[in-house]
């Protein structure tokens, strides 16, 4: 039996999808990376599903990459190498919710924004709200071990799930974790958190839920500069202050956002901080006023406090639009994603824009700024002769500032195929050789997400190669990106 | 082309490095303060034994995360960190304990229900493969999914995959202030869902001790809404039983309570999960398949704490 009938002959044959206009529709994710091929792409609607899909995909010898809802921006669930493209969309359901326990067992395909909506009745909420929560998976959002703006206190995906149940590379069933604290051994749960398909895929989560805070103070302090507003970061969390989120928008970010959403921001500034407080009303009535000291004193011209709910939510309906905003700017962009330690914001940040205007290109920061967590949106016309190379070159000395300030590559989206051939500039080949041994360990036939995360070759000679070559795997395409 | 970004061990690091050696040097472990022996399984015979190097080498308060030695002392750690009211929020129930130690044996602290789980805390790595090289897991930064969470890996590893020489940690603001209190023979789950974000949530099978953290006014509020439920006296914490530690799926608390009243002295951390007890607990009796292939393939000859983890 070929490939298909063997999957048509468990699955509902529906649910498999072999035309190629249907291949078409799972060739890439969110990024600009070169879109590729399925062989067949499977919709499943349960575990048992999954692993029929795995084994037949053994028994055929075929790769198999994991998709959610394809909002990733690394290439992550692009089909390399003519793949089996297991679907989770269609597992979507919320399966029950411990109230006392304040935790929700949930199918990979249940949306971020859904579970935390499913849940807002009882006072709780899932804490990792990434900027595309409203149409990425928890599945997905384990694959990358999420982050978002109000991860800088709460943490990101992995400290928010306790358990997994797991179809491993093998076909064999496995859950990882648990609702006990620390099974026995070694923390498995959190090694395949963040492994971006290439060990496993998750069939059922339990996630822990948060207490949703009785008060919040929401905060837009406007700078004159960059500079200043970083200055103001470090500011706020040498007073003492973590808050629940600390985001950056730039001024051409502000303009493009402001024609966009309407929210009254200061088009004007240089750059504004957006912070949030929550808690008991003591707490964040004191630490909003001592983020308003400190944002003044780094040089903020304003501190503008929401005044109410319709208010606050405005203020991050604009920062999570950010994205949508810049169609007004140039058709094409290419999203950037690194951390550097908080206390190199100001200077790095003045690197980011010296190097996009070295290579004439229109820069726009919206990032996680308490994180440290960058994002340069670099726009630009596709149609414009030479304009690829540019971009690419940019983001390449980008990556370089950020690595050279004692950063990392990516702080949320993930290596997939965008950073893979950069791995070589953080990681030693000792290092590459330890993550590809421990990736051998779930996948010795590297069947689930092959080439992605490690180089080709990792832990050889080849590597030092690779990374003279400007992203070779990640050529721009001619669509946009919806984030 | 760009050079790999990296601050030059230090030579204690080097040291740690000569000390654990090549293949050829055989099997090896470190010791820090030997408070969690009991827990993780029995060392083969004739591992080696060796220490990591001590110190807070770095400490910049504006980035909220500290670098030092695996081999440093708990107390020692939070005396730096508390200079600029901050804190790393292990909480050790012996203050003796090295950082090194609490990470291997992967000893969350009892403030976990509201500031996270061990793993969570470490950021990097300074570690040593099979191979003798010294490697780097994770980044100096808060926030990192570059490659695989081999930082998560090694937590709680009890030193079966490569010994840890040197550390980053994530800090927090220290609270304004802490104030534990005690109510008797009351459901220690409706005491945790009357509380917006409770550090502690400890029960005996009649006591509930609730540590509360913030700004006065706030823990104030707090332990007004707890009057309500009824008498609620100010306390200085319990001691946690330190012979063995369960851990217990928090709903099934109520269910096996009489059992463990029997055994002894025991205080189970609410919404967690974790049962301190005065019996030794049961260790584990063997590893999973893909245990066993992770600790194959990085670290072939057993030479990392041979046994520990049935491994």
């Amino acid at each position: 039996m070929d490939l298909i009938s063997d999957l048509r002959a468990h699955l509902d044959p529906t649910r498999v999808l072999s035309h190629p206009i249907e291949r078409l529709m799972y060739s890439r994710d969110a990024s600009t990376i070169t879109p590729a091929s399925p062989e067949v792409v499977c919709l499943v609607t349960s575990a048992e599903e999954i692993q029929h899909c795995v084994q037949t995909a053994i028994r055929h010898d075929h790769p198999i990459t994991t998709r959610g809802s394809g909002t990733g921006l690394a290439g992550g669930s692009v089909p390399l190498n003519s793949p089996v493209v297991v679907v989770t969309t269609k597992m979507n359901r919320l399966l029950s919710i411990d109230v006392d326990q304040r935790t929700a067992e949930v199918e990979p395909g249940l949306l971020n924004l859904d579970l935390s909506r499913h849940v807002a009745h009882l006072g709780l909420h899932y804490a990792p709200d990434p900027s595309s929560q409203q149409s990425c998976s928890i599945g997905g959002n384990i694959a990358t071990n999420a982050g978002g703006p109000h991860c800088l206190n709460a943490g990101v995906t992995s400290a928010h799930v306790l358990a997994i149940d797991v179809i491993l590379p093998s076909g064999e069933s496995l859950t990882l974790g648990g609702s006990a604290p620390d099974p026995d051994g070694l923390d498995v749960r959190g090694t395949f958190i963040g492994s971006e398909g290439t060990m496993g895929i998750a069939a059922r989560i339990v996630v822990r839920l948060m207490p949703t805070a009785p008060f919040v103070v929401t905060q837009l302090a406007a700078f004159p500069t960059i500079r200043q507003a970083s200055e103001g970061v470090s500011a706020i969390i040498a007073a003492g202050i973590l808050p629940s989120a600390l985001e950056m928008m730039d001024a051409n970010c502000i303009v493009a956002v402001e024609q966009f959403a309407h929210a009254g921001l200061p088009t004007d500034a240089g750059a504004v901080l957006l912070v949030e407080v929550d808690g008991l009303y003591a707490g964040t009535t004191h630490e909003s006023t001592l983020i308003e000291q400190a944002c003044l004193a780094a040089g903020a011209t304003s501190v503008r406090t929401a005044q109410s709910p319709d208010e606050r939510a405005l203020l991050w309906k604009a920062r999570k639009s950010a994205f949508g905003a810049i169609a007004n700017i140039k058709p094409n962009y290419y999203l950037h994603d690194a951390v550097v330690p908080r206390t190199k914001l100001a200077d790095v940040m003045e690197g980011v824009v010296r190097i996009a205007t070295e290579h004439e290109l229109i820069v726009l920061n919206v990032f996680h700024a308490g994180d440290g967590n960058l994002h340069p949106l670099l726009v630009f016309d596709k149609r414009e002769p030479g304009i690829e190379a540019r971009v690419h070159a940019a983001g390449k000395a980008i990556v370089e500032l950020c690595l050279a300030a004692g950063g990392a590559l990516s702080g949320e989206h993930g290596i997939g195929l965008e950073k893979r051939d950069y791995m070589g500039l953080m990681f030693t080949d000792a290092e590459l050789d330890f993550q590809r041994r421990l990736r051998n360990a779930f996948d010795p036939d590297v069947r689930c997400n092959p080439e992605k995360v490690l180089p080709i070759g990792s832990g050889c000679g080849e590597v030092s190669q690779l990374h003279s070559t400007d992203f070779p795997s990640a050529h721009i395409t001619d669509t946009g990106a919806w984030i | 082309m760009v050079t790999l970004q990296r601050l030059k061990p230090s030579s204690a690091l080097r040291a740690f490095v000569d000390e654990v050696g090549d293949p050829s040097t055989g099997a090896v472990t470190v010791l820090g303060a030997g408070n969690h022996w009991q827990y993780g399984g029995e060392l083969d015979r004739d591992v080696r034994v060796i220490r990591a190097p001590s110190g807070v080498v770095q400490f910049e308060p504006s980035e909220m995360i500290v670098r030092c030695g695996a081999g440093t002392s708990y107390q020692e750690l939070n005396n730096v960190l508390a200079s600029a009211n901050q804190c790393c929020p292990l909480d050790p129930v012996s203050p003796d304990s090295t950082i090194g130690g609490l990470l291997a044996a992967g000893m969350s602290g009892h403030r976990r229900l509201r500031f996270g789980a061990a793993r969570d805390l470490l950021l990097e790595a300074q570690f040593v493969d099979a191979n003798g090289h010294l490697l780097r897991a994770g980044a100096p930064v808060v926030k990192n999914v570059s490659g695989y969470d081999v930082c998560r890996l090694l937590v709680g590893s009890f030193g079966t995959l490569g010994p840890i020489g040197e550390v980053v940690l994530r800090c927090r603001p220290a609270p304004e202030l802490s104030r534990w209190c005690v109510i008797e023979h009351h459901d220690p789950v409706a005491i945790r869902a009357r509380l917006f974000q409770p550090s502690c949530v400890l029960w005996d099978g009649a006591r509930v001790w609730i540590l509360l953290e913030g700004y006065q006014a706030d823990i104030e509020h707090e332990i007004n809404t707890l009057r309500a439920l009824g008498a609620v006296d100010s306390s200085s914490g319990p001691s946690l039983p330190t012979r063995g530690r369960l851990a217990v799926d928090p709903n099934e608390f109520a269910d096996l309570a009489p059992e463990w009243t029997k055994r002894g002295k025991w205080i189970a951390e609410v919404g967690v999960g974790t049962v301190h007890t005065d019996w030794q607990t049961p260790r584990r009796t063997a590893a999973t398949p893909l245990e066993r292939s992770i600790k194959h393939q990085l670290d072939p000859t057993r030479r990392f704490s041979p046994g520990r983890l049935e491994l």
